[in-house]
């Protein structure tokens, strides 16, 4: 989610679902929308009814490609280079939204003369230290500032010794920077723009990403006709842009193109992503994430936050919101100690604890599969089936001293110790498995009470229906029981370590015949209140960084505003506008289109009548509109600020991205970014072809686990591995399969594992419709139906044809239907940035058949050599490329 | 039955009567069908809920009558959904009342072959003083150079995208906030 973060300051979709009804145009790329979130479609179709054209590109045909007016295949792995190709595109042909563009982007900032493109460094950006393979953004800075901080993604890279802004606050200067708004100085960022993407030529698009060039262009046409002030086009995106090595950039890549065509902030515009969990992108902004504390709010890393005021110098902005970052973190750190959080100790803040690094998922279960991880809780997830190499993930649950695994049922992973295929063959007994496993029967949705976030910000409640069955309880349950629990073992510890769960306040109400504790509670503790009365704050601008405010999460304060439990809020869709205000409430402070005030032009006035939406209302001096203006609301249009203001003074009239340090839209990103401050076509790490662009052939600063249980193939052209694969969901299934293998009713409309071929294929490797085969990887093997159709077809890439196959990833090996499970044949690499899978682009081979072994990488199966005569090719330039194992913190 | 009774209730002749040219009002009942009513009627509460799914959040309608669910519908009220279910949403009534359900508490010793009961406070006393020893036997207060790290690594979490906010927020309180454990994961990076 920092591609949006970045970008435009929040990382949330800008839009909401109804809004789409508004678009002229809408591009779905890397989603199969009408597959994977049916009931949002409807409003994608509607529309189409009212004339809008949508454009679906995707390696495969979906029941999504059947309704757009125009599909394109395209090559898993390379729409970057077809995205590149669209910025290239609206340059080169002046398609641009000009005034958008030159006022609410940083598309005037003047960089720094020592930057240097991938253009110059054959596909490298200047800033990379070849020792810890990763960027130093200094170079990447606008001329003359000492840093700013992004709104998202990583701020402590820039608090590395030697980056720049170490113990004091950055972006003091802001105003200062120096801008042309001609655009044709050669550093501002239009021009270098310009310049990065020069090579990303219709006929490169083709090259690179199998697509005929006419149909590109008809693609850029059509989105460029349908945006500017009259017209506004929306993206909509999934995993499938997010899983792979570089699938942050392509986010970017996105954000990039909707702001040059001035589509953000403004009805029927936007970036709709879309998540595939009713939760998940509640799990970000209170996340359940290693790297983050509530409301987006850095981990402190070991090496910066030894204070709080070093931590506090490193992550607040001097100018945009984040100069309000002290009243959050000092709020939240009263929501968890209370009254033990004083001022003299820092409110606490020694008591969190500090990273040195990259603690992820992967890193965690390489970890685990060494021996290092003692206990592992899972809840309501499924890793085994869920995640990559999932046999990587039973050797680490073998490693274990205890597992406690939550859920409905009993899941592959609570199971993993009796019907694993290497325990079902024998290769592992189950009397050699240590590991202790509790199951924990957890609560259905309809069994507590809570919100829910979904993938347009909006919390919804759901309320109880009726007691749980048996000894199920919510998790919220078994949390504040093992919490009490533990505060009474170390209620008379006197060890200074003990005394953050000491002080943690855990003092829930409960109700009902179980005493279970309120989540009402739990949403009133996240919205906040003054620590005197109790009474909950109205939002986060009544929060304070002396103590007196404790908020559990800023970016959800005011959800509890008045005392009133927003998210339960029902007033029928019908009975209000389209925006629907009144039903559930959405962060922040319940705006629903984000960065609105750029629906309106410099004066203040709506671009056009057919797309008004915030406007300034002159006589009310207010910002007014079908929406809650995302802005200072009685900020005018005409103010500007003035050289040496700080903090929410230095947004002006015209800066509609206010979380943002310079109140403007990220074209180029000077920080935030590990991999770069423009997205750049890279291969992902198992790819037909290499790099058409660049020496460079994989995103140099990515994170890879080079492992014998996580052995990858050739970079490119392996003739062990000569097919592309791509993974995704079906409907009636959800993802791992923990919520659906279970139930007869999905279970019998989707039963099995196929893979899909095209009919060339299916030629070419034997392959019987309705017939068995085998897909191999380095990683492991699997066995599915073969499901022959034109929905696939193979692409051409200058002269060579590329085949690829779709998998869908559901099944396992226990539940009412059983299959081989997809993941097995992922490795373990990473976006640096969010340390996300690449499962959306790598190669695989198939054979005719079922499978005679089950032969996994990660229990000691050693993959066929290359064959004689083929050598191993760089994935990196000389000297370039991710060290032994995702980088530690460095000095 | 009489002929004319017989003739009189020919479908057509009814529709005619009836002036139903789509015969799909009463024309199409029967004497059974025209009793009929949906089960939901005879729910004694309706529980506003939200599918558990994925993201796009659809309304749903929880009808129950005597402390049982009887049927889960889309909620028309919705400004989202307007009472529509997907296939998954759906079959969320049996998601949540199907025989799969494991409502026990189960533990598998070391190397045991079987699962076995306990009671829930039972497993809740062992899980906790499981974490205590974990954490005691790996925290790290400092690190080689003197600085603060206030941690653990030996207990790991995964999970938070299908739960509830207030259920996320308690796991990043207790176990980050309060126990000092780090590797606290969920789906949004998978
Ligand atoms: S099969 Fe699908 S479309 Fe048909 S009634 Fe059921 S849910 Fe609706
Ligand atoms: S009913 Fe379907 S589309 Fe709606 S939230 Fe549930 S899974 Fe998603």
């Amino acid at each position: 989610m920092p591609g949006l973060g970045i970008s435009f300051g929040r990382g949330g979709a800008t839009t909401f679902q109804q809004d789409l009804a508004n678009a002229d145009c809408i591009v779905i790329m890397g989603s199969n929308m009408a597959e994977c979130h049916p009931v949002g479609f409807q409003w994608v179709m509607e529309a189409r009814e009212r004339g809008a054209t949508l454009i679906h590109v995707d390696p495969r045909f979906t029941r999504t490609s059947a309704m757009a007016d125009t599909y394109v295949p395209l090559r898993a792995g390379s729409d970057i280079a077809f995205l590149g190709g669209l910025i290239h595109y609206l340059l080169e042909n002046e398609r641009y939204f000009h005034d958008y563009v030159v006022h609410y982007t940083n598309a005037p900032a003047i960089l720094r003369e020592d930057f240097q493109d991938t253009e110059d460094l054959d596909g490298l950006f200047s800033g990379y230290d070849p020792e810890t393979g990763k960027y130093g953004p200094h170079t990447w800075q606008y001329e003359g500032m000492d840093g700013v901080v992004p709104a998202a993604g990583h701020k402590e890279v820039f608090s590395e010794p030697g980056a720049g802004g170490h113990g004091k606050v950055r972006g003091k200067h802001i105003t200062e920077v120096p801008r042309d708004k001609t655009l044709q100085h050669p550093r501002c960022v239009f021009q270098v723009l310009k310049r990065h993407y020069a090579r990303y030529t219709p006929d490169v698009v083709s090259r690179i990403c199998g697509v005929p060039k006419e149909l590109f262009l008809k693609v850029a046409k059509t989105l460029c006709d349908n945006s500017g002030r009259e017209r506004t086009s929306a993206f909509c995106y999934a995993v499938g842009w997010t899983q792979h090595s570089v699938g942050v950039q392509y986010i970017r890549a996105a954000a990039i193109v909707q702001l040059l065509l001035g589509n953000i902030g403004r009805p029927g515009g936007g970036i709709m992503a879309l998540r595939g969990h009713a939760s998940i992108q509640g799990s970000s902004d209170i996340p359940t994430l290693y790297n983050l504390l509530p409301g987006y709010i850095p981990m402190p890393h070991a090496p910066d936050a030894q204070r709080l005021a070093q931590y506090i110098h490193n992550n607040e902005s001097a100018s945009g919101w984040w100069s309000q970052f002290p009243k959050y973190i000092v709020s939240l750190l009263k929501a968890y100690y209370g009254d033990a959080a004083t001022k003299k100790n820092e409110w606490g803040f020694h008591w969190i604890p500090k990273l040195t690094g990259d603690h992820s998922h992967m890193s965690t279960v390489a970890n685990m599969a060494d021996g290092q991880v003692k206990g592992y809780f899972v809840m309501g997830e499924n890793p085994v089936v869920g995640s990559m190499n999932g046999a990587l993930q039973r050797k680490g649950l073998q490693k274990l001293e205890w597992l406690v695994v939550s859920d409905l049922t009993l899941t592959e992973t609570a199971e993993f110790w009796r019907s694993a295929p290497e325990v079902l063959r024998g290769d592992v007994r189950p009397q050699d498995i240590q590991t202790e496993v509790f199951f924990i029967p957890a609560a259905a949705h309809t069994e507590k009470e809570g919100t829910f976030t979904n993938t347009q910000r909006l919390l919804q409640w759901h309320h109880k229906a009726v007691e749980a069955p048996g000894e199920a309880r919510s998790d919220l349950s078994f949390l504040y029981e093992l919490g009490r629990r533990l505060k009474k073992l170390y209620a008379d510890s006197r060890e200074e370590k003990d005394r953050a769960i000491q002080a943690l306040t855990w003092d829930y109400p409960t109700k009902g015949p179980r005493e279970e504790p309120e989540a009402e509670a739990v949403l009133r503790e996240i919205n906040g209140c003054t620590v005197a009365d109790g009474k909950p704050v109205s939002g986060f601008t009544e929060l304070k960084d002396d103590g007196s405010t404790a908020c559990g999460c800023w970016l959800y304060s005011g959800c509890y505003a008045d005392g009133v439990n927003q998210p339960a809020r029902r007033k029928p869709g019908r009975e209000q506008t389209w925006v629907a205000s009144e039903w559930g409430w959405a962060w922040p402070a319940n705006r629903r289109l984000l960065y609105n005030r750029a629906s309106a032009d410099l004066e203040g006035r709506p671009w056009s009548e057919r797309k008004k939406y915030v406007w300034w209302d002159a006589q009310r001096g207010r910002w007014t509109g079908e929406d809650v203006p995302d802005f200072i609301a009685d900020r005018p249009p005409s103010y500007r600020a003035d050289k040496g203001d700080r903090g929410l003074d230095v947004i002006s009239g015209d800066d509609p991205f206010l979380m943002q340090a310079d109140g403007k839209g990220w074209l180029f990103a000077p920080s935030g970014m590990m991999d770069g401050p423009l997205p750049t076509h890279y291969e992902p790490l198992e790819s037909p072809v290499p790099n058409f662009l660049y020496g460079q052939q994989c995103n140099p600063a990515r994170h890879e686990w080079r492992r014998k249980d996580n052995p990858m193939h050739r970079a490119w052209g392996d003739p062990r591995y000569p097919y592309v694969v791509t993974t995704y969901r079906l409907t009636e299934h959800h993802t791992a399969g923990g919520m659906s293998r279970w139930l007869s009713w999905l279970s019998e409309l989707q039963p099995e594992l196929f893979v899909e071929v095209s009919p060339e294929l299916a030629e070419e490797a034997e392959l019987e419709n309705g017939g068995w085969c085998t897909v191999y990887t380095a990683r492991g093997e699997i066995e599915c139906r073969v499901l022959v159709t034109e929905r696939m077809r193979p692409l051409r890439l200058g002269g060579r044809r590329v085949h690829q196959v779709g998998l869908p990833y559901h099944w396992g090996y226990t539940g009412r239907v059983h299959g081989d499970s997809t993941n097995d044949l992922i490795g373990f690499t990473a976006d640096p940035n969010v340390s996300i899978q690449e499962s959306k682009a790598f190669t695989c081979n198939l054979l005719p058949g079922r499978r005679s072994h089950d032969r996994r990488a990660a229990f000691g199966w050693e993959p066929w050599p290359l064959p004689p005569g083929v050598v191993e090719v760089p994935r990196d330039l000389e000297g370039v490329g991710p060290p032994e194992q995702p980088p530690q913190d460095k000095e | 039955m009489g002929l004319f009774a017989l003739f009189s209730r020919w479908p057509l002749l009814r529709q005619l009567r009836n002036k139903d040219s789509t015969a799909l009002g009463e024309t199409a009942m029967s004497a059974r069908s025209e009793k009929l009513a949906p089960r939901t009627v005879q729910a004694d509460k309706v529980v506003r809920s939200i599918c558990p799914y994925c993201a796009v959040g659809c309304g749903q309608k929880v009808y129950v009558k005597d402390g049982r669910i009887l049927d889960i519908e889309g909620d028309e009220d919705s400004p989202i959904s307007r009472g529509r279910l997907c296939p998954k949403g759906a079959a969320s009534f049996q998601l949540v009342t199907g025989t799969h359900r494991v409502t026990d508490v189960l533990y598998r010793r070391p190397r045991a072959m079987q699962w076995e009961r306990i009671p829930l406070h039972k497993a809740l006393d062992m899980i906790a003083e499981r974490v205590k020893q974990a954490r005691d036997s790996t925290w790290e207060s400092h690190d080689d150079k003197g600085r603060t790290l206030n941690r653990t690594l030996g207990i790991a979490h995964l999970g938070g995208a299908t739960l509830d906010n207030e259920e996320n927020y308690l796991i990043k309180k207790l176990f980050t906030g309060g126990l000092g454990i780090v590797q606290v994961e969920n789906q949004a990076r998978i």
